[in-house]
């Protein structure tokens, strides 16, 4: 009996383009060459990793810290710059409250310092720019998006893009100044104070809309929440990704 | 674990000896983070089945009332996400994955199996990980319902390996002669995941 397994269920979730095994397992030394404010609690980091092979929109990696009796800590962080960067990646981080790897960077890390990386990882929330893409993200979860954001602008894409971002206030906005047309903010705590809703997204769905690929990256909160929301308006299960921040 | 080169001024967190954390690991004490990369699916126990076929003499499904009726059995013990998080001393009630599988009898040439969700999610494991009391059909979490978020009404349970093995939505097993890779294996994960060597993804 030796078939591909196929599950006898409606909603397979297929896999998204094959991943570079060595990418995956081998560590990078990675310099940071700049730090951007990006709102009063996230930044952006630059690091120069000349090795790197390139991404796909919406990837990840992991990044570790070493101390110098050789104890570690290691976390996975989306990528926030597209593709053709080359030799360089960005990575946009909440200064989470305790967080062992965030606060470093936030508060110790300084350009010049190195902290090593493995990647990219992981195909299956990728966009490799070929089907129209709906984009749903809350909080620092708009980071993976940006990259497809970013990616569809350079290569001057035709395919369609749509980019929902939730944030508490114009200030919690992340890239705030860098957004378009292609580009709906909903503030929960500013202007008209509401959460993402079926009106806000209903547009995209008019006469079926172009055949989304959705991706939805947040809190869990968030993620269940807007990806139940595709799902009234018509968007098949299967054709939603979801990225959740742990 | 061995570290790589030493990042200038990182200190880290106090050490603790933990020798239930597995290398790379950190405790998320009463945090459970959520990671599933599907539509959480509405589904309701009586909608619920569970099914044990391949290379078996005789392939079952199970609903929900039947598998209830099984003989219980319960963790109580630490599990590990590859995203680095480890949860210590959780509680999981169900049934041993051994009571499924001597009711379908499995064939002496079945080495493997792909354990499958009622979303359509896929996970591989050697067949040696799932028998002998090392895997579970966990109904509860803390003797309550497990919540759907958490894969409820019912989710593989597999605690010594890494937690994506665990499917969620549990809707079978099928036994093979031969590794499958599942949903995360086939996007760069490793074939078997054991957090103790640190097998996160493929050519770990």
């Amino acid at each position: 009996m030796s078939e591909t397994f196929t599950p006898p269920t409606a909603f397979a979730v297929p896999g998204r383009i094959a991943v570079s095994n060595r990418a995956a397992a081998t560590w990078q030394r990675a310099v940071l060459t700049e730090i951007r404010r990006e709102t009063p609690r996230v930044s952006t980091f630059r690091f120069a990793v000349p090795g790197w092979q390139g991404h796909l929109p919406g990837q990840h990696l992991m990044l570790r810290l070493t101390a110098e009796d050789g104890y570690t800590a290691q976390r996975h962080y989306s990528l926030a710059s597209p593709p053709d960067d080359s030799g360089h990646i960005e990575l946009t981080l909440d200064h989470v409250e305790g967080g062992e790897v965030s606060g470093f960077l936030h508060t110790v890390a300084r350009v010049g310092d190195a902290v090593e990386v493995r990647g990219p990882l992981s195909g299956f929330f990728a966009w490799p720019g070929d089907r129209p893409a709906l984009l749903v993200g809350a909080g620092s979860g708009v980071v993976p998006l940006m990259s497809m954001l970013r990616h569809h602008r350079q290569r001057q894409l035709a395919v369609p893009l749509r980019l929902f971002v939730s944030a508490r206030t114009r200030e919690d906005l992340i890239y705030g100044d860098q957004y378009g047309d292609e580009t709906t903010p909903v503030l929960t705590r500013e202007s008209e104070r509401r959460h993402l809703d079926t009106d806000h997204l209903a547009p995209c769905f008019t006469d079926g809309g172009p055949g989304w690929e959705a991706y939805v990256c947040g809190s869990n909160a968030f993620a269940e929440h807007a990806s139940r929301l595709l799902v009234r308006l018509g968007q098949p299960v299967d054709r939603i990704r979801i990225e959740r921040y742990g | 674990m061995t570290g790589g080169h030493p990042t200038r001024g990182f200190v880290g967190r106090p050490r603790t000896h933990n020798p239930g954390l597995p290398p790379g690991q950190y405790d998320a004490r009463d945090d459970w983070p959520v990671l599933s990369a599907e539509v959480t699916p509405e589904l309701a126990p009586d909608d619920w089945t569970f099914r044990v076929d391949g290379l078996v003499a005789e392939p079952r499904t199970w609903t929900w009332d039947e598998a209830r009726a099984l003989p219980g059995s319960s963790y109580e013990g630490d599990i590990h996400c590859v995203t680095t998080w480890s949860k210590f001393g959780v509680r999981f009630g169900g049934v041993s994955l051994d009571v499924f599988l001597d009711a379908a009898r499995p064939d002496p040439a079945a080495t493997h199996v792909v354990a499958y969700s009622h979303t359509g999610y896929t996970t591989n494991l050697p067949l040696a990980d799932v028998t002998g009391g090392k895997a579970w059909v966990a109904f509860t979490y803390e003797d309550a319902p497990l919540p759907a978020e958490h894969g409820g009404p019912a989710r593989l349970l597999v605690p010594h390996l890494y937690f994506w093995k665990s499917a969620k939505w549990l809707a079978g097993l099928r036994l093979l002669d031969h590794d499958e890779p599942g949903f995360w294996e086939q996007n760069g994960y490793h074939a078997r995941g054991n957090p103790w060597e640190e097998q996160r993804y493929a050519g770990d």
